[in-house]
Formats: C-alpha cells, structure tokens, sequence
C-alpha cells in the first residue's frame, strides 16, 4: 500500500479560488440559486466553497442547504451493515431553483444519480449543476458529467482517492492510496 | 460502523443501549420526512411485509401502515377476525403461508406472550412485535422515549412514573426496560392490586400515593385501565380509581413545578386522566402518536437494512 499526496493545502487552496470563479462567472446574477453539498462527505468542501463564495459576491445572496441521499441509495439490503442516514438542512423550496451540487469525489456516478432521485422529492428543480473537487476518471456505472471540476485523476479500481480536512482530519490535503491487486 | 445488533425486534429486552440511540438517531431522519410536502423515500422498494394483527388495534396498526408505505414497502394486512385462524390452523401454518407469497417481514400483534419469540424461532422472515399479550410492546417503548427525549433533551437522569394497570400492560415492562436502559429512573404507581408482586426486582420504585409519586417525577405516563384483561374486579369502581389514580387539573394545580404528561392510548376519557389535563399543554399525546410513525419507520428501515441470508 502506498499513499500518494495530489493536492497539498496550498495548491487545495487555489483549486478552490479556481471553483469559486467558474461558478461567479457561470452563475451570472445569482438570482434563484441553490448551493447544496452532499452528507457525509461533501458538506466540508460545499461549506468551505460557500464561505469563499459569500465573500467573494458580496450583498448578493443564495441559498445552502446539506443533503443526505441514504434513503435513496441503490446499494439496500446489498451491505452486511445497514445504511446510516446522516442530518439533511434543506430549508428552502427546490422548485425553480438553479442547483449546484458538491461533493468531493465523483466515482461511479450512483451517489449522484442518489440524489438527483432525492431531490426531485423536495420539488422540480429548473437545473441541477455538478461540482466535485476530484473526479476519477473512466470509472463511471452510470452517465453522469460533471459541470465543475478541481482535479481530474487516472485510478484503478483499487485506489482510494482520500480528501482530508482541516475540520475532520487536521488537515488540508487530497491523496491516493494505491495498493496492488493480490 | 454503528449496526443495530438484532435481526428481529422481539422486546426491549434485546435492545443495547446503542440499538436504542441507533433507532433514535435514525427516527430524527424520519421526523424530518414525515414533515415534508413529499413525505415519502423509496428505501423499502424490494421489501414486502405482512401485518399480522390477532388482536384489535387502531393506533398501532395504522401507524405501522403509514410508516412501511412511507419507506415504500409492500404491505398486507391480515386481521384474525376475517381469516381462517377461526376455522382452527395454526399460528406457524398461517404465518408459513403467508411467506409462502415471498414476504421479508412480519409485523405482529398477539394476545399471547412470547408469540413473537416463538414466530421467530420457527419460520423464516425478520419478525416486529406489536405488542405480545401482557409482556412487551418495545415500538411503543420506543417512541414514548423518544417522546420524552423530544420534549426535555434527553432521557438520561429524568425521573419517569408510570401509573395504572402494570399487570397487565405490555407498555409498562417495554417502557420500564428501555427508560432503564437510557439511565432514567422509573417509578410505577398504582393500586397494589394492579402492580405485580416482584416488580421491584426491575430495580423501579412503587408508589401508592398518586400526589407522592407526581411531586417526585418529571414525566408522567398514565396508562390505560385494560377492562378486557382484567378477569376478576381489581378495584371497587370506575369512579374510585379514577379518584385515587385519575389525573385532574386540581391535582397538576398542587404541584410546584410542571410534568410532562403522557398517554400510550387510547384514552378512557375521565378514568386515568380527565380531558383538560389530556388537551393541556403539558401533554405530549399527540406527539407521541406522530413519534410512532417516525421511529417505526426506523426501525423497520435499520432491520430491512441487512443483508438477507440465502
């Protein structure tokens, strides 16, 4: 097993910047937006992009909201442990709404297709915008595209691509973990 | 990884400590469900359940109803009344042909004790008990904690009476158990005809005194005056029972500080507890009954939640 670091904090940081502006220059007037990040994992980079965000726009506001996909996932009864569901804070109404999603790893795409499902139970949408900090490449089940992108990284199967943060792991850092097939 | 530890729910009895938080944890979820415009998730899609009821029951029936098609199950209802158990088959045979239509689950309520157990035992499907003559009815102890855990925090340290019928309640042994389980204590008060000879071995407190045992608690839960169970008289009348053991408003009115007051239902109106003390504010009936559906919910999710054995 080797572990190998990809984004250190600094180069995480302008990574980061970078998002931040794709989505100021996409998003044009920030009329009608959501920014919801995905439980367990994605809500420390969404929380970390909402609070560059608000910063860098200024008076203008959108909404956020935290959103938990467990009851939606397409893995039940498949697991030797049950699924556990995770706080979802969606306080505003979907309908309408342009959405951006976060989470930090897209990988077979089913987390996604989740919650797509798990938000059109909250109202239609008018869009719904993907932003992940590392997408693995060539390793989707599923037909799903990324709008935003941090890092793209070639992976096996095996690999674990990891994203620390400073809130759950002291620090700032995205790393792979490579072990050889037995 | 946090994993509930049973694969049936049989009776509190089973439950760790961590079960119980577990449940919790997850019904907070559901709560959140229930209270949104599009009150269902598709969890349970492939999960197909029974509800087996050989005893009536309004409440408990519908809100296991109402929480397997939130979760999306499949459900059928089976009533005693209106099946073949009146031409003389057996508990296994009914319940075994039932499975024979691919069923995972088994919701049952049952007037004798250890019916569930025993199903358990001998067929092959994850088994709820709905409450088993007079030994437990753990989904009621469940949310009546939970209950409590809504209204004042948490459960730990709060001091709970529960007053009526012991003998012959299921909630009483399910509630006693879990609120111990949660670090609560308990005391149960009631005429000494209706409180078992042996309960003080659970490690509760009886109490006579219906003002003795108030002024001590925090949470009252008044139970139902079971008629149908009760084969010889316990008591001299309606009227002085609900004298002695009935919660009034004059009665709260002596107390120097404010209870929680709740009910299991249904309600005998004016026996256990008159109507302005159920309507009050200090009641916590209503929440209850909607708990019920919240932490059913969860519980059939977190067993539905393991991996069938093939």
């Amino acid at each position: 097993m080797n572990s190998r670091v990809i984004l250190e904090k600094k180069q995480l940081d302008i990574t980061l910047d970078r998002l931040v502006c794709e989505l100021i220059e996409r998003l044009g007037d920030f009329k009608n937006i959501a920014v919801i990040g995905m439980q367990p994992r994605g809500i420390y980079l969404s929380r970390r992009i909402r609070e560059k965000l608000t910063l860098a726009i200024g008076k203008q506001t959108f909404n956020y909201g935290e959103l938990d996909i467990s009851f939606y996932r397409d893995d039940f009864r498949r697991n030797s442990s049950p699924i556990l569901p995770h706080e979802l804070k969606i306080d505003f109404d979907v309908e309408g709404k342009r959405i951006v999603l976060i989470d930090d790893v897209l990988y077979t795409g089913r987390t996604i297709r989740a919650a797509l499902e798990a938000l059109n139970d909250f109202g239609r949408p008018a869009k719904v915008e993907l932003l992940v900090l590392v997408d693995r490449k060539y390793s989707r089940d599923l037909p799903i595209h990324p709008d935003y992108v941090g890092l793209k990284v070639d992976t096996r199967a095996h690999d674990k691509v990891i994203v620390d943060w400073k809130e759950n792991n002291k620090k700032d850092q995205v790393s792979i973990i490579t072990t050889e097939p037995n | 990884m946090k994993k509930f530890s049973q694969k049936h729910l049989l009776g509190i009895k089973d439950l760790t400590p961590a079960d119980i938080q577990l449940v919790f944890e997850s019904a907070d979820n559901f709560k959140q469900i229930i209270n949104r415009p599009l009150k269902k998730v598709p969890s349970l899609r492939d999960v197909t359940i029974a509800n087996v009821f050989f005893e009536n029951s309004t409440r408990t029936r519908i809100s296991f109803e109402l929480a397997q098609k939130r979760l999306s199950a499949d459900i059928v209802n089976f009533s005693a009344s209106s099946s073949s158990v009146s031409k003389g088959e057996t508990l296994i045979d009914t319940v075994n042909n039932i499975l024979a239509m691919k069923v995972d689950m088994v919701v049952m309520r049952h007037p004798a004790p250890g019916a569930c157990l025993f199903l358990a035992k001998h067929v092959n499907a994850q088994i709820i008990n709905a409450g088993d003559g007079t030994h437990e009815h753990p989904t009621q102890a469940l949310l009546d904690a939970y209950s409590i855990r809504e209204k004042l925090g948490q459960v730990k340290g709060k001091k709970v009476v529960i007053v009526g019928d012991i003998t012959h309640s299921r909630v009483a042994l399910s509630n006693i158990l879990c609120l111990q389980k949660l670090g609560a204590e308990v005391m149960v008060c009631g005429p000494t005809t209706l409180i078992p000879k042996y309960i003080s071995s659970l490690g509760v407190l009886v109490e006579h005194d219906l003002m003795k045992a108030l002024q001590w608690c925090d949470v009252a839960n008044m139970l139902r005056i079971q008629l149908e169970r009760q084969d010889i008289k316990y008591f001299p009348s309606l009227r002085e029972y609900s004298m002695l053991y009935g919660l009034d408003k004059e009665k709260l009115a002596l107390l120097d500080k404010e209870i929680v007051i709740m009910h299991p239902g249904p309600i005998n109106r004016g026996v256990e507890i008159t109507s302005d003390v159920a309507d009050s504010k200090h009641s916590i009936i209503l929440d209850q009954v909607e708990n019920g559906v919240a932490t059913r919910m969860a519980i059939m999710y977190l067993l539905a939640g393991q991996k069938p054995e093939i």
